[in-house]
């Protein structure tokens, strides 16, 4: 069977659907490919270089069409800028299409494609699993545009990304957010990481913190309790308090990154307002902001599609052909994504397509087979259990109960008042003592007062030791005349100084095993 | 040695005293303040003992190192799970010193004060006598009761506030006597009945507390023998007694305190003894099912979940079980499980007693939270796992107003997933109050002793 390559009419798309490595294995399969002129050629691919390894090269795309008995294209059928027709006017019915197709977003042209007799296949309908993700072309274009987000941001951002110290001064790290982890984000969070700047993101999905976090970015934790995944590995709509909570930390956060890629998508629904005009607002002047949800409506609230603007000094980028923009390495991916398809599609190798609708994969890829709609397929039966995040709820400050003023002045004037009766009647040498015993009994208050609840023992030991202090009143008596003085502080050296000895020493036994 | 030499060394060893207890209050500086501590010691000790007016080596030295060790012996064979003892133990050496001295310096005749000076002195003299022989049997009986050889409930006599305050009056009377009497030099008598009736106050003191309370009872008697050399050195005019007593009790006074609020015990009336006995109606009877748990079944719960917390209570020091419980922490964490150690202010027999155990068995130290730390995290803890603790994750504290330890604060682990209780028995506390978290729903208790439950677990984690 003819495969045909026509030339993406999309405007802005440089992508083409096999570059010639690809082709040449697709030949060995039993097929024959053939090329519309100039298909490659904004992906710095020459129609030479297909001639070269036997592909044969159509004059128009007309021409394509009807020589082709499969179509392989990047993009969906749309209505060609020359012909003034739409590509799916080119088709024979029967024919076979290859291509994105968005189906729950193009239903008129799903219905034009029946009417063609057609059997479609929709790369971005094959299934999420393992088999499948050497054909994953969402996975591999998302990867791309990942990367590229962040050479856009780097290309808008008047700084470096990396912190340096030179000679003409101290240059700190940029601060980049990255929400929503999935393929696309955890390429933006490595291509920031490898260009030294400082990477936080964020997932409603728990299970991605280990992904986050073996890409060395910090994973940002809400303090709620629920789970963000769907089936087949991508995001669910939260509840609206979740929202709210998140919200807030974007809010945060938006004040102290400077740059910040947003990748969430939600499968068929228009992308969530993530980034609201506000926001953009209490960012840093010159910062940035890459949507790559703006195909859906963008993250942003004032992404524009397509367009780089600038509002409130943010540069907001929501370009959607970023794949496109790094066309020859997406062509690559894509056409390899394609060839594994038709691999599978073609066991034998005889050049025939076999769409064998038990197969998993390709029952999933399949959205019009011969004439039928056949999408959306059976749900994929694979999820991971998990257990959800939270972090810990911020302590509640008590409130301190008021005193009432005689509560608070009672003891003070109490105790002012027996410090004067005593002043009245006590002798000088007892009272410059009393000075001292007060005193040092603040001290010993203000130093105890914060000891931390782990060195209770240890302290109280410490001070049972030092209690032992008492050995020097009986030292002072012992030289004192009489037998039975003699004896009775010889007893209390004896045992004060088992009390000095035994408390120090615990207390350093005690303390030699605390450690961090 | 000049006495200006010697005031000068006192002064030395106050800094070095006041900056070990500064050092002991954080981690970092702990060890250092230990050591400021000893150097303190030793300066004051050698200063006294070269100052002019001591002469009789003899006995002092001999006195001194066999004091010292005894001592040593008992720091290095005392075991970390026998630290309350040892330290009640040190206490009662500390009063009973206090009272030695009291009765020497009573009796030494060369004193030249006259009128009220004299007074004073001798005044000194009856309440540091008083203050030792109190903080000596206080001590004990805190002692005694520790060890398990005094009943650890409390005792409490009819009328004990009455037979309290008639001690106190006898006392008044005996120290107006002992004032009369010592003016001709025959106080002797009203001073030994004196003794005698604080020996009886102090055993009567402690004896009225249960033994849940023992940390405070603890750092009460700590905080009574600063105060007991306090006394000791009004009665000597020796200014370094003075300073060193008075660090010592108002530490311990505030130790104490802390240990109250964490425990929601009023202070005073910890400090007039007695305290712990709740009035009004009768405790609320704990109805329901227990629902017994193997170790393999706690394994298995183990192995499921992700946010752990393990509270340890006295169960686990007399089970000696605290590096096994290392060990099972290691081990899950290993498996990427989030372990935490809760410590409840009063937990043990003396506070900081967890800490010390953890800490031998090498825990690290910030993985180990106090109460208010970790309190409002239980709510999204899967498992806690109660080591041989009882009253102080006992939900009638908060929720039965008539329990005898209500309003104490507690860890709250019943708002958990599920709490596995690791208990003897089904007897009651030592506050000998029953819990209703051993019949709640979200409970499973595991019986046996402590270690041996949790070899068995790291037995069956491993596998």
């Amino acid at each position: 069977m003819k495969i045909g390559i026509p030339k993406e009419i999309h405007d802005g798309e440089k992508r083409v659907a096999t570059t010639p490595e690809a082709a040449e294995k697709i030949i060995k399969l039993g097929f024959e490919v053939c090329v519309e002129t100039g298909a490659g050629e904004a992906s710095n691919i020459s129609d030479d270089a297909y001639r070269e390894i036997g592909i044969t090269i159509a004059d128009s795309a007309r021409a394509l069409w009807q020589e082709a008995d499969i179509v392989m294209k990047v993009r969906a059928p749309e209505r060609h800028p020359e012909l003034a027709i739409d590509e799916v006017e080119l088709m024979k019915p029967g024919q076979t299409l290859i291509s994105f197709i968005w189906p729950a977003q193009n239903e008129t042209l799903m219905q034009q494609l029946a009417a063609k007799n057609a059997t479609v296949l929709a790369m971005d309908s094959v299934p999420r699993m393992s088999r499948a993700q050497k054909m994953d072309a969402l996975s591999s274009m998302a990867n791309i545009a990942g990367y590229r987000a962040v050479v856009e941001a780097a290309q808008h951002f008047g700084r470096f990304f990396t912190g340096q110290i030179t000679a003409a001064g101290k240059v700190p790290p940029a601060k980049v957010l990255v929400i929503g982890a999935g393929v696309a984000g955890l390429a933006a969070i490595g291509a920031a990481k490898s260009m030294g700047a400082i990477v936080r993101a964020f997932d409603t999905r728990p299970e991605v913190k280990e992904q986050i976090e073996s890409m060395d970015a910090e994973f940002l934790m809400l303090d709620f309790k629920e789970d963000g995944a769907g089936s087949g590995g991508y995001a669910k709509t939260m509840s609206k308090e979740f929202i709210e909570a998140e919200m807030a930390l974007f809010a945060r956060q938006a004040m102290e990154v400077d740059i910040i890629i947003t990748t969430a998508l939600i499968p068929g629904k228009p992308a969530p307002e993530l980034i609201t005009a506000g926001m953009v607002k209490s960012m840093k002047p010159g910062s940035v902001i890459v949507d790559l949800a703006a195909e859906q409506g963008g993250n942003c609230a004032l992404t524009e599609k397509d367009q780089i603007v600038v509002k409130h000094d943010v540069t907001i980028i929501g370009y959607t052909n970023l794949p496109s923009r790094l066309a020859n390495q997406s062509s690559q991916l894509y056409s390899t994504n394609l060839r594994h398809l038709l691999t599978d599609l073609c066991p034998d190798k005889d050049g025939k397509l076999n769409v064998n609708m038990e197969d998993e994969v390709i029952r999933g890829a399949t959205v019009i087979k011969e004439g039928a709609i056949t999408w959306p397929p059976p749900p994929p039966k694979l999820t991971g259990s998990h257990k959800p995040l939270t972090e810990a709820p911020a302590v509640e400050a008590k409130p301190a109960k008021p005193k009432s003023a005689l509560s608070q002045f009672l003891p003070i004037l109490l105790a002012g008042g027996a410090l004067f009766g005593m002043g009245a009647v006590a002798p000088e040498s007892f009272l410059s003592h009393f000075t001292v015993f007060v005193l040092a009994c603040f001290v010993g208050y203000q130093v105890i007062w914060n000891v931390s609840a782990s060195l209770h023992t240890p302290l109280m030991s410490v001070t049972n030791a030092i209690s032992g202090i008492i050995v020097i009143g009986a030292l002072v008596q012992i030289s004192a005349p009489g037998q039975i003085i003699q004896i009775l502080s010889g007893l209390a050296i004896l045992i004060a100084s088992i009390n000095i000895a035994g408390g120090f020493l615990v207390t350093r036994r005690m303390l030699e095993m605390f450690r961090k | 040695m000049s006495h200006g030499l010697v005031t000068m060394s006192y002064i030395a060893a106050s800094i070095l005293f006041i900056l070990s207890l500064s050092g002991l209050s954080k981690q970092e500086t702990a060890r250092r303040g230990n050591y400021f501590g000893m150097v303190g010691m030793a300066i004051a000790i050698v200063a006294t003992v070269l100052s002019d007016n001591v002469h009789a080596y003899a006995i002092l030295v001999v006195a001194l190192l066999i004091g010292g060790l005894i001592g040593a012996r008992a720091a290095a064979k005392v075991e970390m799970t026998q630290m309350p003892e040892l330290v009640a133990l040190m206490h009662s050496l500390v009063g009973m010193a206090a009272v030695l001295v009291g009765y020497a310096s009573f009796m030494e005749p060369s004193s030249t004060l006259v009128g009220v000076e004299k007074t004073i002195h001798e005044l000194e003299i009856f309440i540091g006598i008083f203050i030792g022989a109190v903080t000596f049997s206080g001590s004990v009986i805190a002692f005694g009761k520790l060890c398990g050889k005094v009943t650890g409930k409390p005792v409490l006599m009819p009328g004990r506030h009455w037979f309290n305050l008639t001690l106190f009056i006898v006392t008044f009377i005996l120290g107006y006597r002992f004032l009369a009497d010592a003016e001709t030099g025959a106080g002797l008598i009203p001073l030994l009945i004196m003794t005698g009736i604080a020996l009886v106050f102090g055993v009567h003191m402690v004896m009225a507390i249960g033994g849940a309370d023992m940390p405070v009872v603890v750092s009460m008697l700590n905080s009574y023998s600063g105060w007991a050399a306090a006394a000791t050195g009004f009665m000597l005019s020796n200014d370094l007694l003075i300073v060193t007593g008075a660090l010592v009790g108002s530490s311990g006074a505030i130790l104490s305190y802390i240990m109250c609020r964490a425990m929601n015990r009023h202070f005073l009336s910890v400090i007039a003894g007695g305290f712990g006995s709740a009035g009004g109606g009768e405790a609320a009877e704990i109805e329901g099912e227990v629902q017994p748990i193997e170790a393999e079944e706690t394994a298995q719960l183990l192995r499921e979940s992700k946010d752990i917390v393990i509270i340890p209570g006295y169960g686990m020091a007399v089970a000696q079980a605290q590096h096994t419980v290392n060990e099972i922490t290691k081990l899950l964490v290993s498996q990427g499980k989030k372990v935490r150690f809760a410590i409840h202010p009063v937990a043990g027999r003396m506070p900081g007693h967890m800490n010390v155990l953890l800490a031998e068995a090498k825990v690290p130290y910030d993985v180990v939270f106090e109460m208010d730390e970790i309190n409002e995290d239980f709510p999204h803890v899967d498992v806690s796992i109660v080591i041989g603790a009882n009253d102080i994750v006992n939900p009638s504290a908060l929720n039965d107003p008539n329990s005898p330890i209500a309003g104490m604060p507690v860890l709250e682990c019943w708002k958990g997933g599920t709490t596995i209780v690791m208990k003897r028995s089904m007897a009651s506390g030592y506050a000998g109050v029953g819990n209703p978290l051993f019949v709640h729903e979200n409970t499973r208790m595991l019986f046996g002793d402590a270690n041996d439950r949790l070899q068995a677990l790291l037995k069956a984690l491993q596998e």
